[in-house]
């Protein structure tokens, strides 16, 4: 009799920390709600043509974000290109080169002690080489390449597990009919890992345009400035518009509305490069 | 015999531009690694070029400023005629919003990961974690937006002596970032512990709560508490939430009603104010990095120790 009522007694206990459980993790849920709802509520009858492709204004109904749309596309560009090169370089070095010597312990730990290393001192990094040293001043190159330094190490570990991925009979064979390592690297082996590797890629370029606190630490005016032109231009980027707008809120109720239209655009831009991301991933996954 | 020379000049042709060709081949298979290695090198060179410029401009700022008045003075005032530079002011406000932060993101997280590993079904998981990748994807300039818009407004008409720019609500928001973090490390860690162990205990008559407080949770427990210590060093260094709902308060206090600043939001303001170069003010922001710096990494060593000396092995 004790026993069955101390084990009913269990069960229900049982039943009562898996609803906190499920609470717990739906937490997460109910809150991603709320938030795209209030950001929503707040800035969706702001975006139009003219919010789209305006220049920035102090006046809440005339702002567009085209100049901040056409700075964070630089960036991306910027970004692609160098942590690309870089990034896929570095994993060919460490998976098909040096795979067992000590320097390639070295380097590995080095980059994961590097995607620690808080974003803010990538921006004052940047601040110091990159702006002041190199004068580059606050201008696309400087923002770009402090940004790829920061999401390099997720692009170097993304390749790198592609590469291994690559199944080892299909480089052997390649090498067996006579292929250099260079050959077998560029013919077979890094058509094979690109969809990882574009994978990886994607995932850093989207981490790296919703970054603020570097281009804020980097020196980019709130200022009205032309659109950028080119890569040696002043500019500014959507997640710091949303920035300025969230801070002047104070001073003109308008401008939240402005941030959340902002926030609109940027998540718009993020949610498609990840499932492009996730799309490349699946279609990959099909075919092996 | 004219063909024959003919032909003969024709093979040595096609030897010498084969050989050629294998020389370049050759060229490049000693030059690309090597092209490569640079590659790799540029993190290294990352990691110099991040510990040189802090410590080269740390140390003139500690030409300046005494190393005792920067640990241990209460008074931040670094625009004021005589400029106090004391960290504590900053160190407290980052120390308060990430143990605000902890508090919500340690349970939430830890039950989450429980959760999704211990009894969702394969479908519910499915939909739930791709949600905590969103959630973990959002910009934390998005959440600073949150923060400020939204739970502030909130916390206020529930507690009307909170102040406009506050701790508190950064704190709470950050700890919502986190969750994402906490959930999907812990969660690692609790589906490495083994089948067999869990249904050891379900055969001696545990329930599903029992085996996982008694069982699985002591298993996996190097990699939960090592997936905290990333979460306190993650928080530590974020920095637009706080930089946009906590205010530019330099005081010294414990009352999370107030507005504080933490070292990441020290070094926006007064980047943006844009501080002429050689001047103490613009050091200072390299020492303030530098503590952030070596907190950070020290925190990640210590996840990194804590996982694998302690882990449990099967």
């Amino acid at each position: 009799m004790k026993f069955a009522s101390n084990m009913t007694f269990r069960l229900k206990l049982n039943q009562l920390a898996k609803g906190a459980f499920l609470s717990a993790t739906l937490f997460g849920v109910v809150v991603l709600i709320i938030l795209m709802a209030q950001v929503t509520i707040d800035g969706i009858q702001w975006i139009d043509m003219q919010f789209i492709t305006s220049h920035l204004s102090n006046t809440a109904s005339k702002a567009g974000i085209m100049g901040p749309i056409l700075g964070t596309l630089l960036l991306m560009v910027v970004v692609i290109v160098v942590t690309l090169s870089i990034g896929v370089g570095a994993a060919i070095y460490l998976e098909l080169y040096a795979k067992n010597s000590r320097l390639n312990g070295f380097i590995q730990t080095n980059i994961r002690n590097l995607a620690g290393v808080p974003s803010i001192v990538y921006g004052i990094l940047g601040l110091t080489i990159f702006a002041r040293l190199m004068d580059l001043g606050n201008t696309v190159l400087a923002g770009g390449f402090t940004l790829s330094l920061l999401v390099l190490p997720i692009v170097i570990v993304a390749s790198q597990e592609a590469l291994r991925s690559v199944p080892n009979d299909i480089s052997e064979a390649s090498y067996g009919l006579g292929a250099t390592t260079w050959q077998t690297i560029q013919r077979i082996i890094l058509p094979t890992a690109l969809p990882g590797i574009l994978t990886g890629a994607i995932l850093a370029v989207s981490r790296s345009i919703g970054e603020t606190a570097p281009l804020v630490v980097l020196g980019i005016p709130a200022l009205l400035i032309p659109f950028p032109n080119g890569f040696n231009d002043q500019f500014t980027a959507l997640p710091l518009q949303i920035y300025y707008w969230t801070l002047d809120s104070v001073l003109v109720d308008e401008y939240a509305n402005l941030a959340a239209a902002t926030i609109i655009i940027l998540m718009t831009i993020l949610i498609t490069l990840n499932l492009t991301a996730i799309i490349i991933r699946n279609k990959f996954q099909k075919h092996v | 015999m004219n063909s024959m020379t003919k032909e003969s000049l024709n093979i040595q042709q096609r030897i010498r531009q084969q050989s050629k060709s294998k020389q370049r081949q050759q060229r490049m298979n000693r030059t690309i690694p090597k092209l490569l290695l640079g590659c790799a090198l540029i993190s290294v060179l990352t990691t110099i070029g991040i510990i040189y410029t802090l410590l080269a401009e740390t140390i003139s700022f500690f030409n300046i400023v005494s190393f005792k008045e920067f640990f241990t003075s209460t008074e931040l005032n670094p625009l004021s005629q005589n400029p106090d530079f004391g960290l504590l002011p900053l160190l407290n406000g980052t120390l308060i919003s990430t143990a605000i932060a902890m508090a919500v993101a340690a349970p939430i997280g830890l039950m989450s990961a429980i959760y999704l590993s211990e009894y969702a079904s394969t479908r519910v998981r499915n939909v739930l974690k791709p949600v905590l990748e969103v959630l973990a994807g959002v910009p934390t300039v998005v959440y600073g937006f949150f923060a400020f818009t939204l739970v502030t407004p909130v916390l206020r008409s529930i507690w009307p002596s909170i102040e406009a720019t506050n701790i508190l609500s950064p704190g709470i928001v950050m700890g919502i970032m986190i969750i994402p973090m906490v959930a999907s490390l812990s969660e690692d860690a609790i589906s490495s512990v083994p089948q067999s162990m869990r249904e050891g205990a379900m055969a001696l008559g545990s329930t599903k709560l029992e085996t996982t407080i008694k069982v699985v949770i002591p298993g996996a427990l190097s990699g939960i508490v090592a997936s905290f210590v990333l979460a306190v060093s993650r928080a530590i260094g974020e920095t637009m939430i706080v930089t946009v709902a906590s205010g530019s308060s330099k005081n010294f206090t414990f009352d999370i009603t107030e507005s504080m600043q933490t070292m990441t939001a020290y070094i926006v303001e007064v980047t943006s104010g844009d501080a002429a170069a050689g001047t103490p003010i613009y050091y200072s922001i390299y020492a303030v990095a530098m503590t952030l710096f070596i907190m950070t990494f020290a925190m990640n060593l210590l996840a990194r120790y804590i996982s694998k000396r302690f882990r449990e092995a099967y």
